[in-house]
């Protein structure tokens, strides 16, 4: 063994035997950290480019709508998670009846939906034969539970939020799948059943959590609920996410 | 009662209740505007703190902010006041208890100011704190003592203790190790050794304990281990007999906000008692480790006090602190940017509230410390938190957090760095827990004025320590 640090190093994530300049971070050290703040930061604050999720999201077939949440702008929006679930006052969507809606919500990470949104979206309908799909919802400044509005509007039985989840340091891009059984205003976390971390190469590919959410969504309709009474396949949710 | 009333620029404002004399006199943060009670100008702040400066201490025996009937906590809390302990102060009004701290900090009196503890209610501390200015609380933080200890000593003056919490994602022992060593390696570890579990059961907390208290054992160090698992799991190992130093919860300001915990005053005490009968101190018995932050009950939607209206949370916060003193803390520190921009939106809030909960935290009799700490969607950077950290160094913080580069890798934000304690020692002239700087000597891991070596990994007592990472 050359170094002993290596082996520090090499036993996790965390950033262990960085060094040292006097009492402060060396410098590189320093800079790496900011790289990543950098990029989680920039991850929250850079606006989703909506029509270029709505011109992807339109090689489905689907019918594409977008939508914005009561909160106006980005700063209201991460003090008042309130105004984030709910639509802005005036919205109007086509009613309908549909076994399921997908709503693509901007979240703490825009930067996710734009890199993995649509690949989702394709994945999960590939393994969705003979569902009656409602038109693709695209929503900016969201919240999760904007997925219960959206879906009673829509007349759709279950709703799946897709949704960038909060960056970490070393994870900037994030998406996470959130479903619903019986979507109407004022459901609990507890009755929704959560896929994190979707983001390949170093999260969940597109087939993998597809897969896993088909699998859900088959239990749901047979069940006729969602969340903790799905709970062997995981229902925990991240902090945060609500 | 009659309305309270004060004039500002012209203006009057006019307060229904006590509850909103609090709320609207608090220093500005999001959280109070997400539940509605917050102030909605700058000159109404200042009328409801007008308000409040005049109101007597005695106004918070007489009158409740969440009713001792519907809540424990307050119960608690009056069921177990020191009527003699207060007397000093009694007949002061709030701004007049302001101008009675600073003038027994100016002269250095800490018996005095640290005498009071057991007669203050939390909401006579929120209420005085929300007065203050930032270095009105570092004044009157540094000569408030709180000293406690089980295998070290936490809160003498001159020190800084930090709480070395090597977290992983999988709880992989490995990884654990590597960071504890990296800790150890930089001087962190005084306060204590504490891991978030990723896993909350009796067998995962077990392996844990085992693991620091392994690493503990072998090296002879003077500090304590925790895994903060939720108050059950730690009885479950416990029972099955753990080497439990620490037991750790979670608590909020209101009753509804500890049910939504899973907790009740009554397990608090069944647990306290259990490791006590272990008997594991060498220099205390201070056997109860307890994390507080303020925004805990608002999320739980347990924020509401007499007549339905909400209590900011700061006062809420406060609370929290009358709850945690009953129990006789080792430890006791808000996590101060977690909870989000919600709560807390940006560097100026977040600091803010830094400096009032340790404030609040040691006047109530607490040894108390703080998180530093942010997450992603928050306005906070480093330098934020170099500020903090550095006036929380100044107001004699009893401990800080601190982890491998500021990257916590299992709960997925950002607190110290081991660099960041010790930066902030050097600063100061503060120094680690009496016993564990012994030990840091012992080990040849400092030098003789007391300066944390930078050392190779080849140094003989790298290598030492390293030995345990095989």
């Amino acid at each position: 063994m050359s170094d002993a640090f290596e082996v520090l190093r090499a036993a996790t994530r965390a950033r262990v035997a960085l060094g040292r300049a006097g009492d402060g971070l060396p410098t590189d050290r320093l800079l790496e950290f900011r790289a990543a703040h950098a990029a989680a930061r920039d991850a929250v604050h850079t606006p989703l480019d909506v029509d270029a999720v709505v011109a992807e999201l339109g090689e489905t077939g689907l019918d594409v709508l977008t939508v914005t949440s009561a909160a106006p702008d980005r700063a209201t929006y991460l003090q008042r998670p309130d105004l984030g679930r709910q639509l802005a006052p005036g919205t109007s969507l086509p009613a309908g009846e549909h076994d399921l809606a997908l709503v693509v919500a901007d979240g703490l990470s825009p930067l996710a939906v734009a890199e993995h949104a649509a690949g989702t979206v394709a994945a999960v309908l590939e393994r969705l034969a003979g569902w009656s799909v409602a038109p693709l919802v695209v929503a900016t400044q969201a919240r999760v539970a904007i997925g219960d509005q959206i879906g009673e509007a829509l007349g759709a039985r279950i709703v799946v939020v897709l949704i960038g989840e909060r960056p970490g340091l070393s994870s900037a891009d994030s998406l996470g799948l959130y479903l619903t059984w019986g979507p109407r205003t004022g459901r609990a976390d507890s009755e929704r059943n959560c896929i994190s971390n979707v983001r390949p190469p170093h999260g969940l590919g597109y087939a993998q959590a597809a897969e896993t959410l088909a699998g859900l969504l088959l239990a749901s309709r047979e069940l006729g609920a969602s969340g903790v009474v799905l709970k062997d396949e995981g229902t925990a949710l991240p902090p945060g996410a609500g | 009662m009659t309305a309270r009333r004060a004039t500002v620029a012209g203006h009057t404002y006019e307060f229904p209740t006590l509850v909103e004399v609090m709320a609207k006199a608090t220093p500005a943060r999001s959280g109070d505007v997400l539940a509605s009670c917050a102030a909605t100008s700058e000159a109404e702040r200042v009328a409801a703190q007008t308000v409040l400066a005049d109101l007597p201490l005695t106004t918070f025996l007489d009158e409740q902010v969440v009713g001792y009937d519907e809540d424990d906590v307050t119960r608690l809390v009056l069921d177990t006041l020191d009527a003699d302990a207060l007397a000093p102060v009694r007949a002061l009004t709030v701004g007049g208890f302001r101008e009675w701290l600073l003038a027994r900090a100016a002269l250095g009196d800490e018996p005095a100011i640290s005498g009071l503890a057991k007669g203050l209610t939390p909401e006579m501390v929120a209420a005085v704190s929300k007065l203050m200015r930032n270095a009105d609380l570092v004044a009157v933080g540094r000569r408030t003592r709180v000293i406690t200890g089980l295998r070290s000593t936490i809160g003498l003056p001159g020190r800084l203790a930090s709480r070395l919490q090597p977290n992983h994602p999988t709880d992989d022992p490995v990884g654990v190790t590597a960071s504890l060593l990296d800790g150890l390696l930089h001087g962190s570890g005084d306060a204590v050794i504490g891991i978030n579990p990723a896993t909350d059961s009796p067998a995962q907390t077990i392996a844990l304990l085992e693991l620091i208290d392994a690493v503990i054992s072998r090296y002879e160090i003077p500090t304590q281990s925790c895994v903060l698992a939720h108050v059950t799991t730690t009885l479950r190992a416990l029972e099955k007999g753990a080497p439990v130093d620490l037991v750790f919860q979670s608590v909020a300001g209101t009753q509804g906000g500890n049910e939504g915990f899973g907790v009740t005053l009554d397990l608090l005490t069944e647990a306290r008692d259990a490791a006590l009968a272990l008997n594991r101190g060498t220099v205390g018995r201070n056997v109860t480790y307890f994390e507080t932050g303020q925004g805990s009950a608002l999320s739980a939607g347990a924020h509401l006090g007499v007549g339905g209206r909400p209590v900011d949370q700061q006062t809420l916060e406060c609370r929290a602190y009358g709850v945690a003193r009953h129990y006789d803390p080792l430890l006791v520190n808000t996590v101060v940017g977690f909870i989000g921009p919600e709560y807390l939106y940006d560097a100026k809030q977040v600091i803010r509230a830094g400096l009032e909960d340790h404030f609040c935290g040691k006047l109530l009799g607490l040894p108390m410390g703080v998180d530093v700490c942010y997450t992603n969607h928050t306005d906070v950077d480093p330098d934020d938190t170099d500020t903090l950290t550095l006036l929380l160094g100044a107001a004699g913080c009893s401990f800080v957090i601190a982890v491998p580069g500021s990257d916590d890798v299992m709960l997925h934000y950002q607190s110290l760095s081991f660099q960041d304690v010790l930066t902030t020692r050097q600063v100061l002239g503060l120094r680690p827990a009496p016993e564990f700087e012994a030990w840091l000597q012992r080990m040849d891991l400092v030098d003789h004025t007391g300066r944390v070596r930078e050392l190779t990994a080849d140094a003989p007592q790298a290598r030492a320590l390293l030995a345990a990472a095989r």
